[in-house]
């Protein structure tokens, strides 16, 4: 492509971002408190039916079902919170309602990783520096070798494992992330110490209120509040992970970006992101990161909008011959795994260590 | 014990956290939050033919108010929230427990109140504020223009609940004296209470203020004056009043770069209409901070107190004061003042 293309596709893009927003109104308000109260019910309900379950400890089977469908609710009010509402409010999608509390200065999500932390490190970092190897945070989470770029170490044989373990507890690796292993702790203290307390916040109240209240019952509510949490981990891991790994997405060097116009930097977005296909409920559950590629694109137009905007999008890149990564969740997240375990051996092609 | 009780109540708490508890009370009624405010409309009357009176029943964080107190208002327009100050008109001795405010249609804020606000619809609101309020003087004096009238109704409504009005000179500047908002009820005042002596001036006829329209011993009486800036300013220089008025700057639609206020900072510097205010800051010595510098990451938001900015991505223009803008983006469109 050439520069002339490069910027007359930028304009394209800019006049689609001004009619959105210039689009953006009521029905959009709507939305977003809609959701949030849909999203609140369900935390308040799956937390009810856990403890409607208890009297029934003793019957075996119907007792799971109903502790089971609690821990499933709330699991998915905890999917809800964090991605279509936490992450998107936390981009200041909504800042624009002029809103005292949907808005991205003051939202703490449901999480143990800080919203301020993540502010700097998913907003600034991973969307300045998508997929720019040794910039961008997010390739390979720093464990992870997800691409033959990275130089093979022998630790990177476990890798399986550990993103296996990563998947489990993706909230934590999430809040770790910011936190840089090679430099020194004191210049980490203030992160860690507000991790610590997020942290222990979040765990006070889904592992010992809410189990201390079921009396002794304790453990029954704490398994089934261990399991939401598990399901929200698993689910965001598995979506996230197709964000910018499946088979295709492009990664780029530091001096790929030097001197990048703001037209270059979509195209490196549209190139280094993957969307999954879906339905509108799943959209809806992906946080509209199924729509990975508007959301680079523009990561704070509200997340309702990307369904109408992505036909928009894939039509200028057929046009302009920019490819265009996407697929249904099991080929997305299939290539990302099956890519996570071949990259944990040297690669054939390249020297291991450059 | 105390706090005992407030510290068990803060682990309470976290059983919602990051949330509180009351975010899921207000799921089933707003009005029982109590870390937010709203009212719910319960009433809607026609004063006068561009003035409506909105009767509220505020939620539980609400304070009993002082006549002649205001509240913030705020009401979603287009989906974004807008926020006006409005004087309480009714008595905070009321014993339902409601508060009015009397609402002009002027300003797309106030129309929408007055005119697309129906009951059952909740706004938000602040705790009642201001310092124009209720004197206990024996003798006072009430100049008011148009809704500036509002603020001083509350205290009329408290004298006559509480069955006692002192010696009350009130001054009501008004088109005509069908545009007399209360009107109806200012007339029962006077019929009931000889104390209350009430002049009416219809400017379309008789002009506006002017000294000869006071009471003689007006020096004598605890003098209250509200109503538009142009009425404030010709009231007698050096006497003692309190004063109410709510003040908008209008902006200049074209208006091109201008002066820039960053308060924290306290400095004033000059911008053009082209560069980034987060640059303006930065050359000012401003260490903002900020992420991407391109729109993208919000890290640079700030509160815009007043004044116009362009965003220089889109063309458009913000002057809703209180506002976050983006300065890596957003450029002066005439004067700004900034949380900077
Ligand atoms: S610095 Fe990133 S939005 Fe302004």
């Amino acid at each position: 492509m050439n520069e002339r293309a490069i910027e007359e596709l930028g304009k394209e893009l800019d006049a689609i971002e001004a009619e959105v927003k210039a689009s953006l109104g009521e029905r959009d308000r709507r939305y977003i408190t809609r959701l949030i109260r849909i999203q609140r019910g369900l935390a308040l309900t799956g937390r009810a039916v856990i403890f409607a379950s208890l009297p029934l400890v003793s019957s075996g089977a119907p007792f799971f079902c109903v502790l089971a469908s609690g821990a499933v609710m709330l699991g998915i009010a905890k999917i809800l919170e964090n991605m279509e509402i936490g992450h998107n409010v936390l981009h200041g999608q909504w800042d624009w309602m002029n809103d005292p509390e949907i808005n991205s200065r003051v939202w703490e999500w449901d999480n143990v990783c800080p919203s301020d932390q993540w502010k700097h490190s998913h907003n600034v970092v991973h969307h300045t520096w998508t997929n720019v190897i040794g910039k961008d945070r997010d390739v390979g989470y720093d464990v992870l070798r997800v691409t033959d770029a990275q130089p093979w170490k022998p630790a990177y044989l476990f890798q399986p494992i550990y993103n296996f373990v990563l998947m489990l507890f993706f909230e934590w690796g999430v809040a770790f992330h910011d936190i840089e292993v090679d430099r020194p702790l004191s210049k980490s203290k203030h992160l860690l110490r507000g991790i610590a307390k997020k942290a222990t916040r979040q765990a006070v109240k889904d592992y010992v209120l809410w189990p201390a209240l079921a009396g002794p019952f304790f453990f029954w509510v704490l398994a089934a509040n261990v399991i939401a949490n598990l399901i929200r981990n698993v689910w965001a891991y598995t979506i996230i992970f197709c964000g910018h790994f499946p088979e295709g997405v492009h990664l780029f060097t530091e001096k790929d970006v030097e001197g990048e116009t703001r037209a270059r930097f979509r195209v490196r977005q549209i190139m280094g992101s993957c969307n999954i296909e879906g339905g509108r409920l799943f959209h809806l559950m992906s946080g509209n990161l199924s729509h990975q590629i508007e959301h680079h694109l523009f990561p704070d137009l509200p997340s309702n909008r990307y369904p109408e905007i992505a036909p928009r999008v894939r039509a200028l890149c057929a046009r302009y011959g920019v490819p265009y990564n996407t697929g249904s969740l099991l080929r997305q997240f299939g290539t990302t795994t099956l890519k996570i375990w071949r990259l944990s051996f040297p690669s054939p092609r390249r020297p291991a260590i450059v | 014990m105390a706090t005992l009780w407030s510290r068990l109540n803060d682990v309470a708490g976290l059983v919602a956290t990051p949330l509180v508890p009351s975010h899921y009370l207000a799921i089933l009624n707003p009005l029982w939050a109590t870390h937010t405010l709203e009212g719910r409309v319960e009433q809607t009357r026609d004063e006068t033919n561009d003035t409506r009176t909105l009767t509220l029943r505020p939620g539980r964080n609400w304070r009993r108010h002082l006549p002649g107190q205001h509240v913030r208002v705020g009401v979603a327009i287009d989906g974004r929230r807008v926020v006006r100050t409005y004087s309480i008109s009714s008595s905070p001795d009321r014993d339902d427990g409601k508060i009015t405010i009397t609402v002009k249609a002027k300003g797309p804020a106030s129309t929408f109140l007055a005119r697309n606000v129906s009951p059952g619809q909740y706004v938000s609101l602040s705790r009642p504020e201001g310092d124009f309020v209720l004197s206990e003087a024996p003798r006072q004096l009430f100049v008011t223009a148009g809704s500036g009238i509002t603020p001083v109704m509350s205290m009329l409504r408290t004298f006559e609940l509480r069955g006692s009005m002192p010696d009350v000179a009130h001054v009501h500047y008004a088109p005509t004296d069908r545009d007399v908002i209360f009107g109806d009820e200012l007339r029962r005042i006077t019929d009931r209470y000889p104390a209350y002596k009430l002049s009416v001036i219809q400017t379309r006829e008789r002009g506006h203020f002017n000294p000869g329209h006071l009471p003689a011993d007006w020096e004598a009486r605890r003098f209250f004056a509200c109503g538009p800036e142009a009425l404030l300013e010709q009231l007698p220089p050096g006497a003692t009043i309190e004063r109410y008025h709510a003040k908008r700057a209008a902006i200049p639609r074209d208006a091109r770069g201008g002066k820039v206020h960053l308060r924290m900072s306290g400095l004033e510097v000059g911008a053009d209409a082209q560069t980034p205010l987060l640059v303006v800051a930065e050359r000012a010595g401003v260490a903002a901070a900020h992420g991407c510098r391109m729109g993208i990451c919000h890290t640079c938001d700030v509160t815009m107190q007043s004044g116009c900015v362009r965003d220089l991505r889109t063309g458009e223009l913000v002057t809703e004061p209180g506002t976050r803008i983006q300065p890596c983006v957003c450029a002066a469109a005439g004067d700004v003042a900034l949380d900077l």
